[in-house]
Parts: structure tokens; sequence; C-alpha cells
């Protein structure tokens, strides 16, 4: 645990900053729009009573670990600049409050009504700026799921399966199914990366490339597998202890019944 | 032929039938030759059955497939119902695999009845070897027809990755490169093995409709060829069967082919087939759709092969790490070399065990009466050991997902593994041997003293007594009738010289048979009975 | 059986081993057979009731089966598949197979229902042959060779034997020489990649090709990279470019890397791995971000980023190639050229 404490405190501000910037830079086009409602929007809800109702849950759940001023201990990291989605990401998913060390931290049920996230979150963002929490207009499940499919594929699916159904990382660490985790989640990992999920920051998927990506995993959930039971999306293994065990066992049982006397 | 002209006066369409046949192909003499030929019955006499039918749902549901299927690589845009992969650039093969699949009506169905019918064959006749092997039916005369037996499982194997790879998605892709990479390793010939068969550079665009011709015409043709002259051997051979009252070496007891046998495994091809197309309309399997059109760049978690190439996969994941040296300037790719002596030592041993138990042995004789496997313990520890030997190749290449699924380190279920590849064989052998030769004691046990009854009683001068319920003699025949084996010496031949052959032989026969436990002879029996009596 | 001094004599005494019987003991004091066991008489053999209840069953299951076939054709024509509903093609897929089954199951089960029940089930014992002829025809075969050898004189003209030999040797060559074709000489092919091919090619993303500035990559974030142009190439090269040009860059934090030679390859702490593994070539792409290890997802070989990508686990044992990167004048990053080894697994004649 240490280690990721080190690691996480390395994340400069300023790498942040220009995550944000490059971000609008990059996101043109049609999305100029949506990108200016995301920053106006959230300007507007985060008032200072929110941040120091924030501030206080703060002071209470996280700052034994993660310090008073979020500035990060032995046991955790710093806070400062992991912005709002960070926050919404960790709570949200009761990752955080993190219990009992391990290789990574464990989805567990979530801690804290949303509302009271929302004011942790916007206490954190007001530290330092850091990725904002992504507004309904990412969310829409408007995107290409084909070229999100394809996105998927190159960036997600050598962790995640080509469907998200999660895989094995080293030494015990995994990479999460997606097939239960909401879009805003989704996007949150995308631009925070947490833990040892490295970062999809605007400058490399864009946030329509990102909305294509949530497109294609809604499609993926949504959708029942044409050829009916899809086994986990486990792949062969899974297919071969069906034909080992249920086809072959099955048919050795009626081979018992065949060969066995009438009565 | 005067016969068969009075016979057509009477009798209705079926003797019309019969007659004209007979006159035509001369089909009287078959169906009298193999009519009332008799076939045994016991439920693990129809595992190689399974195979057989699953082979014939193969070809019916495969050649419904070429009709579909293009076995291109041409690019193409894809403009077909599947939304995720609309407008996606991709080979013909993918694309019309996607059309069989969303398009074709009972396409689906029949490329699941295909893939599943494949990973049953092969199930199938792995199983079928395993009851081959531990009931000794491979001695005398059958050491060809296993050798035939073992080409039709290899075959099968190669049958089913040449399929496996057709559609040209991203899983079956990614399979290709494995082997692209594992030829690279070959020494010398490497790279240029990989260029024969790829039409140059990997992945080129050579590959499938190479691979569809072998598909499609050379395996299943080899197989059908092995299948003849494995069902052919049969017929000479007549089946065996297991040791029991009345069954002799020189004898075969069971139904008559007609009607008893062509009832039961004709109706028994159905229920192969209707338990694949159960499974087909129940349960996905290859969801090619997900994986994407093959691309080197991505790759996704469990990316594994099907479940008969998983040994070798497994065999490559536990190679240590840096094992591959440079000598005289030429690299040796010791972690590709290794896990292929493995997995083709492996198969090697398998294709000729018969003929080193029986030079051990040194038996001549026909066997046509199965071993039960106790009686051959050392044989059955060697399956045993074999067996294991398989399943953690086999396991090795499920590392991740066991991993994922019980909550492990991946690092430490492959170093694990490693270990075990080693310690499990050995416990196998020690534990199966054990096993047997403690079975074969109980035996003796029942037959000497009969069967516990459970039933206490106290005889007149105080004693305690369990009353044993003598065996019946169908019961004793059954337990006693086997041959026992005495190990032999190292003997000078003709010239006084003790060969190393010799010594060889004599230690391999010493660990075969030194542990063994004799059947019980007639003398003892008659003993235990008069003991039995003065009670 | 522990050895008493029984078996020790039977060792003796089977000490010259018969040719036939090898090593095992053929003892006269056997315990004789009994014989085929008494045939059991079934329900059906004894109960008109019985037997008439089990052909109505056999009827019912054929029946069965006629039902099955014909809801087979029906759910074929009855579920129609709708394009933009894919439960409509789960539908047909399953009510299709389903009826297929019945129609299957229902005659096998009752064919084998049929012979159980109704059929005789008295075990009848048939005589086996030795496999091998009798000596008559043992004799008979031998004349027959022996005369085809004296008429041909195949023993007799060894010149005409040799020269067959070496005929039958030598003609299935020409075969095997025509598949050469298959594929080319390798020839460099192996040693080279889309980056050598022009000075300064741009890092782009994969799959859409757009080139990527140095400012674009931050701390922590995995980009997966394509030469420039590379997506433009026709098939089959763009995928056999692409099998040996995939790069994977990232941006470590420059005090954590400990290679000068990486370092120095790199820009910024901004690293270009190749992506396809040293092993059989994978795509090498698990990142984690805080161990800066990358993982195999196929064999499990494991590097280390901090360490020019050194082998830390797994079957692999080369460290993965590093590709020299570079900023061009607008910021983007370039490969200056080529990597300095072969990328991907490893081949005999790779270090010649």
């Amino acid at each position: 645990m240490a280690i990721r404490t080190k690691k996480f405190s390395r994340r400069s501000p300023l790498a942040a900053v220009i995550v944000v910037l490059a971000g609008l830079l990059v996101s043109g086009g049609s999305y100029v729009a949506a990108t200016a409602a995301v920053t106006s929007s959230a300007k507007a809800e985060v008032d200072q009573a929110t941040i120091d109702t924030g501030k206080k849950l703060f002071l209470a759940n996280c700052a034994s670990c993660h310090g008073k001023n979020a500035e990060g201990t032995a046991n955790a990291p710093s806070l400062i600049g992991v912005g709002a989605a960070s926050v919404d990401f960790q709570v949200g998913t009761g990752r955080m409050p993190g219990q009992a060390s391990g290789p990574q931290l464990q989805v567990k049920p979530v801690q804290f009504k949303q509302e009271d996230i929302d004011a942790l979150a916007a206490y954190v963002a007001s530290l330092a700026p850091g990725p904002e929490v992504p507004t309904e207009a990412y969310l829409a499940q408007t995107g290409n799921a084909s070229h999100g499919g394809e996105l998927f594929r190159i960036n997600c699916a050598m962790c995640h399966n080509a469907v998200g159904a999660g895989g094995a990382l080293t030494q015990g660490k995994y990479a999460p199914s997606l097939r239960n985790t909401s879009a805003k989640h989704i996007y949150e990992a995308m631009v925070t990366g947490p833990q040892n999920m490295p970062v999809f920051s605007n400058s490399n998927l864009s946030p329509a490339d990102k909305t294509d990506i949530i497109t294609y995993l809604q499609y993926v959930q949504e959708n029942p597998s044409v050829g009916g039971d899809e086994l986990g999306n486990l792949g062969p293994v899974a297919e071969g202890l069906i034909a080992w065990l249920a086809m072959l066992g099955g048919i050795v049982v009626i081979t018992i019944w065949l060969g066995a006397k009438s009565n | 032929m005067s016969n068969a002209v009075t016979s057509k006066k009477k009798g209705g369409f079926l003797a019309g039938t019969a007659n004209y046949l007979d006159e035509r192909v001369g089909i009287a003499g078959i169906v009298k030759e193999f009519g009332r030929k008799i076939f045994p019955d016991h439920w693990s006499f129809m595992l190689g059955e399974v195979a057989l039918y699953s082979f014939l749902v193969l070809l019916l549901s495969g050649t419904f497939l070429t009709f579909f299927f293009n076995p291109t690589m041409a690019e193409t845009t894809y403009d077909g119902v599947f939304g995720p992969l609309k407008g996606a650039h991709m080979s013909s093969a993918y694309a019309s695999t996607l059309d069989i699949s969303f398009e074709v009506r009972g396409g689906l169905l029949m490329r699941q009845v295909h893939h599943w019918s494949a990973l049953l064959f092969v199930a199938a006749a792995g199983l079928h070897m395993l009851r081959v092997f531990f009931t000794g039916a491979f001695r005398k005369p059958r050491e060809i027809n296993w050798v035939v037996g073992f080409m039709l499982f290899v075959l099968g194997m190669a049958g089913g990755f040449t399929g496996y790879s057709l559609p040209d998605d991203l899983l079956s892709g990614n399979g290709l490169r494995i082997i692209d990479g594992m030829l690279k390793g070959l020494p010398w010939i490497g790279s240029y093995t990989s260029s024969l068969l790829f039409g140059g550079e990997f992945p080129g665009n050579q590959i499938v409709p190479r691979l569809y011709s072998l598909h499609i015409m050379i395996v299943p043709a080899l197989i059908l060829v092995f299948l003849v002259v494995h069902l052919f051997m049969v017929v000479i051979h007549k089946h065996t069967h297991y040791s029991g009252p009345g069954k002799k070496d020189t004898n075969v007891v069971g139904y008559p082919l007609m009607p008893v046998y062509v009832a039961k495994a004709g109706g028994f091809f159905f229920i192969v087939f209707g338990v694949i197309m159960l499974t087909a309309a129940f349960v996905t399997i290859n969801p090619v759709w997900n994986y994407g059109s093959y691309d080197p760049s991505p790759v996704s978690a469990g990316t594994q092969p099907d479940w008969y190439i998983g040994f070798l996969d497994g065999a490559l994941r536990l190679a240590p790490t840096g094992i591959e040296t440079v000598v005289n300037g030429a690299t040796v790719s010791w972690n590709i070399l290794l896990p292929m002596i493995v997995g083709v030592g492996l198969l090697g041993v398998v294709a000729v065990y018969p003929f080193i138990e029986g030079w051990i042995t040194g038996d001549k004789r026909e066997h046509h009466v199965l071993d039960r496997p106790r009686n051959a313990p050392t044989r059955t520890a060697i399956g045993a050991a074999g067996v294991t030997f398989y399943a953690v190749l086999w396991a090795g290449a499920g590392t991740d997902l066991i991993a994922t699924n019980f909550k492990m380190s991946l690092n430490q279920v492959l170093t694990t593994m490693q270990i075990l590849l080693f310690v499990a064989p050995v416990a196998a052998y020690f534990v199966t041997k054990r096993l047997c030769l403690s079975l074969q004691r109980k035996d003796r046990e029942i037959v000497l003293h009969g069967h516990e009854s459970g039933r206490i009683v106290r005889l007149p001068h105080g004693e305690y007594v369990e009353v044993h319920e003598q065996a019946d003699v169908y019961q004793i025949w059954k337990l006693t009738d086997f041959k026992e084996y005495a190990p032999t010496l190292a003997r000078p031949n003709a010239n006084g010289v003790i060969t190393i052959r010799a010594r060889i032989r004599s230690a391999l026969s010493k660990m075969f048979f030194e542990d063994r436990v004799s059947p019980v002879s007639k003398t003892e029996l008659e003993a235990a009975k008069h003991h039995a009596e003065l009670h | 059986m522990a050895k008493n001094s029984k078996e020790v004599a039977k060792h003796e005494e089977v000490a010259e081993h018969d040719y036939a019987t090898g090593l095992a003991v053929i003892t006269e004091d056997k315990i004789s057979d009994p014989g085929i066991e008494p045939h059991r008489v079934r329900m059906t053999d004894k109960s008109v009731k019985h037997e008439k209840a089990a052909a109505r069953q056999v009827a019912l299951l054929f029946a069965i089966s006629i039902l099955g076939s014909i809801f087979a054709i029906w759910a074929y024509y009855a579920f129609p598949f709708d394009d933009t509903n894919a439960s409509s093609l789960r539908i047909n897929t399953l009510f299709l197979g389903l009826g297929i089954s019945l129609g299957l199951f229902g005659i096998g089960i009752g064919a084998v229902h049929w012979a159980k029940t109704l059929m005789p089930d008295a075990e009848v014992s048939e005589e086996r042959h030795q496999t091998r002829g009798t000596e008559e025809v043992r004799a008979a075969a031998l004349e027959v060779i022996r005369l085809a050898d004296q008429e041909s004189g195949f023993s007799r003209r060894k010149l005409i034997r040799r020269t067959l030999y070496g005929a039958l040797a030598l003609f299935p060559i020409p075969a095997i020489v025509l598949f050469s074709d298959l594929g080319p000489n390798p020839k460099d092919s192996l040693r080279h990649t889309m980056w050598g091919a022009k000075k300064n090619t741009r890092l782009a993303r994969d799959p859409d090709g757009t080139p990527i500035k140095a400012s674009d990559v931050q701390i922590g974030s995995v980009f997966h990279v394509i030469p420039e142009g590379l997506e433009k190439l026709e098939a089959p090269h763009m995928l056999n470019e692409k099998a040996k040009a995939a790069v994977l860059l990232v941006r470590l934090d420059p005090s954590e890397i400990k290679n000068d030679k990486e370092r120095e390859w790199g820009y910024d702490g901004i690293v270009a791995y190749s992506k396809i593994c040293t092993h059989v070539g994978c795509p090498v792409a698990l990142y984690e971000q805080h161990t800066h290890h990358l993982l195999c997802p196929c064999h499990q070989s494991t590097f280390d980023l901090a360490e020019d990508c050194k082998v830390v686990f797994g079957p692999a044992t080369r460290p993965l190639p590093q590709l020299k990167i570079e900023v061009d004048a607008e910021g983007y990053l370039v490969a200056p050229g080529d990597f300095a080894e072969p990328v991907g697994p490893s081949f005999w004649e790779r270090k010649a």
C-alpha cells in the first residue's frame, strides 16, 4: 500500500491542469457546447456551503488516512488535484472508504448518500483543479457503438475482456467486470485512472470517443447474447467445461441407462 | 440364385427390395455374415460411438456452413445487421461468419452445433482412449488399432484448430499469432516455416483459404480413412468384453447386431445429436461478433484456445523465465522448444505405450477379456500419472481465469502449477498404485470371507462375531478371473552376456510386477470354506 | 501381497518364460468359470400389460419426435428475424433448436426403449477365431508370395530392385519442392518495420491515425500507437506492418526510470516500446500504472517499464525492444528511425 501512496502523490497538479486544458482544446466541434455546459453547470452547483459540508465529511471520514488537508499520509495518497471525478468514482462505487488492505481496493456497498459524495467531491475539487464529474451529455448512449467497440478492443479489452467481463492482472490484482458499472463511473474511471488503471485523458480518448465506448458497453449489456447463455463471456475455457461436464457427462449418464438391463 | 427367385414369390415390398439388392450387390452374404454379429453391452463401450456420431454431426453441420462461408481474406466493409460492427473493415471470412450468425436463419444454430460437436468429438475420443487404456484393451491384437485411434485423436485436434481459426476473429487471430511465434522458434527452419504457412509475413492474406482447404478436405478425408480402418479392425477383432462369468478370450458375449444393437446404437446416434442440438440451442459458443475482426494490435483478456489445444498453451505458460539462449550466434528458444517437446513427447508416449508394455510383459497371447483397472496396478498408476500431468498442463492454460475466479494471485497460481507439474503426477502414481493393490486385497477378502452383512451374532460360548455372507459363484469368478504376472530376472543370452536391453527390461518388469496380489486359487478358496465351516 | 515362500517358488518356476505367455503366471489351480449367468426375465416378458405399455411408450416417443420436427419447421417461419431487435434471433435459434432436439430425442430414446424392453435381452455367446490365419491359410499365403517373387524375380534381380527403391525414394521430392512457393524467403523482413521506412515518422493513435503531441501524454496514461500513415495502407500490408510496428507509449516520471538508455531514447519520461511480445508475439498491452508492469494476457510474461522492459515474470526471455523517440518542430512525437533490433518472437537467425 505504501507503494501506491508514493506513486499517487507523484501526479503533479500541473499535469491535471494540462489534462483539462488539453481536453478542452481537443474536444472541439459539436462538443464545444456540451463542454461549456459542463464547466458552467459545474461552477454553478458548487457553492461554498457544499464545500464546507464536504470538508466536514472529509475530516470525519477520510482525514485519518488522507491527512487533514488531503495532503496524503504514509497510508494514503494526496488528493490534491485528483478532481471531483476521482472522488465520485472511488466513493460512489464503494471502493472508498477503504477497508482491508490487499492487492487492490474492493467494491463494497456504497457508504454515503449521493449528495454527501457530491459534497466530498466539491471539497476535493476546491483544493486544486482536476477531472470533473461528467454531465449527462457525455453519458447519453448516442455515440457510435462501432467506433466505441474498436476503441474498447484496442484500449480496454486486454484487461477488461472484449465485452467487459474482467480479467487478471499481476500479483492478485484484477481488472473488474464492467457489467454492472454505470456509464458515469466508467467515464470517471477513464479520466482518472483509478488504482493501476492507466489514465485515458481527453488528449488520448476525446470525450466523443469515451461516449462511443460507453455506448458500445451499454449495447453489450442491454442486448442478450443471440446464441443463448453466454457463460460469463469467459471464452473457450468455460466452453470446454460445458463440453466435458454437461455434454459428455450427460451422455455418459445416458450410456449407463443404455447399458443397464430393463426390469 | 434360385433361392432368391423363389423367395420373391412371398413377402411384400421388403422382400422385393432385398431380392433386388441381392441380385445386384450380393447383399445376402453380407447380412448373413454380419447381421447376427455379437456386440457386448457396457456403457463404457459407447464412448467411441459418441466420437463417431459427433463426427457425423460435424460433417452434416459443416456442409451447411460451407454453403454460406466465404473463405477469403479480401477486405470488406461490414454493412450487416450487427450494430456494434457496422462500418468496420474486416475480411470477407469474418463478414460471412457474421452473416451466417445474424442473417441466415438457423445459421447461428448450425455454427453452434458445429462448434459444440467439435468440442465433444475430441472430448469423447479422449475419454474413449482412457477407457481403452485403463482396461488394457490396447493389448495384442489391438496395438495397431490403438495407433489408428491415436491418429484420429490427433486429427481431431488438427480439424478443430484449423476450424477455430477460419472466422478470422480477434480471438482465433491471436491464436494464429501464437502458432506463428512457435513456428518462428523452431531451430534452423523457423522463419521459413512461418513464411510458408502464412504465404509471407504474418498475418498476410493466405492463411484462411489455406486452413479452409485443410479443414474441409484434407483433415476430414484423413479422419474418414482412419475411421474406416478403425472400424474395420473392430470387426476383424470383434469387440472386447469385461471379465465375467462365461466370458473368455475365445468367445464374445453380448447382443446380436440385428435387431438389438442396431436399435440401441442407431437410437444412440439420435440421442448424441439431440444433446448437441440442445446445447447449441441454449448455450452460446464462440461469439465471434464480440471479439471483432483480427487486428494485430488489440487482444482480449482471457485469450485461450479451445480445450484440446489447452495443454499445449499451458505448457507454453509454465515454461520458466529466461531459458532462451544464444549459441554460436543462433537463437535457441527453449521457452518454446521445451513446451513443444513436452507436448509432443506426451503424445508420443501415448502412441507407443502398447508396444512398451508388450515388450515388458513379453506377452504374445491374444487378449479379448479386459482387465479391471485394479488388476493392473502399475498400468493404472502410469495412466493416472499421465492424466494428472496432462491435467496440470491443461489447467495451466486457464491460470488467469483460476486467479480471477478464486481470487488468487496470477503469479502464485502459475508458480504453483510449475511445481505441481512435477509433484502431482508422482503423487498420483503412488496413490493410485496403492489404491489398486488395496482394492485387490479387498477383492480377495470378499472371495475368501464373503461380504460383511452387518449382522452381529452371539455364539453359544459368548463370542460375538459378524456374519459374513458368502459371495456367489458369479461374483467369485469376476473377482478372481485375472492373471498374475511375475517380474523377470536379467538373464544372459546365448553368448553368456547380460545385455543392457535385458537389464532395462528386468528393471521395468520389476517396477510393474514386484508388488502384486495374486488371484484367489481354488485351494485357497476351499481352505477358507473349510475354515468357515469349523466355526 | 507380502512375498511369501510360495510366491518365491512360483518365481523360480516361471524363470524360463514361455514365449507366448511372457511374464504371466499360468496356474492350474484357477477357480472354474461358472458360465453365463441365467437370464433374468423382464416384466415385459412376463406380463402382456407391461409389454403393451412399453409398446405404447415407444410409439409415444416416436410421436413426440414427429411433433418436434413439425414444431421446428413452424418455428423457422414463425419467428422471423427483426433487424432492429437482437432477441428475435435469439428466439428463432432457441425454438428451432428445441424443435430439432425434440425430433432427435424422440427417435433416439424411443429406439433404445424399444430395444431394452421389447427386443430379446438374453446375452448370446459367439466363438472368436484367432486373428492369425490357420496354418494352411498361412502356408497358402506364403506360397502366393513365393510364387510372385519367383515369377517377378524380385529377390533375384538386385539391380532392378535397387533402382526401383531409388526411384521410389525420389519421386515424391518434386511434390515437396512444388510447395516452395507457398511463401517467399523471409530474408530480412523480420528485421524491419514501418518505423524505418522513412525518417521521423510521427507516432499516431491506434486506430484513428491522428498524430500525438508530447504534451498530450501525461504521467499515468497509455497510448496504443501506430506509425502515421499505416491506416492508409492497402490490405494485407496494413495488418502485416501493424503486426510488427504496434507500439505502446507511456509517460513515467523521469526519476523513476532506472535505465539510462531508456531515458535517453525517450522524451522527458515519455517512452515507446514494441507491443509485440518477445515470447510468441501476442500484444503485450496490460499496463499497470503504479507498478509500471506490462503483462501479456496470453502467457503472462511480465515486463518492467521502469527497467527498460526487462522480463520480471513468465516465459519470455528478452526485454521488449524500445523505439527511440524525439519531438519535431510542431511538438509531435516522432521516431527518428527503426527499432534497433527485430521485434516480436525469437527466430534462429535473429542475432546473425
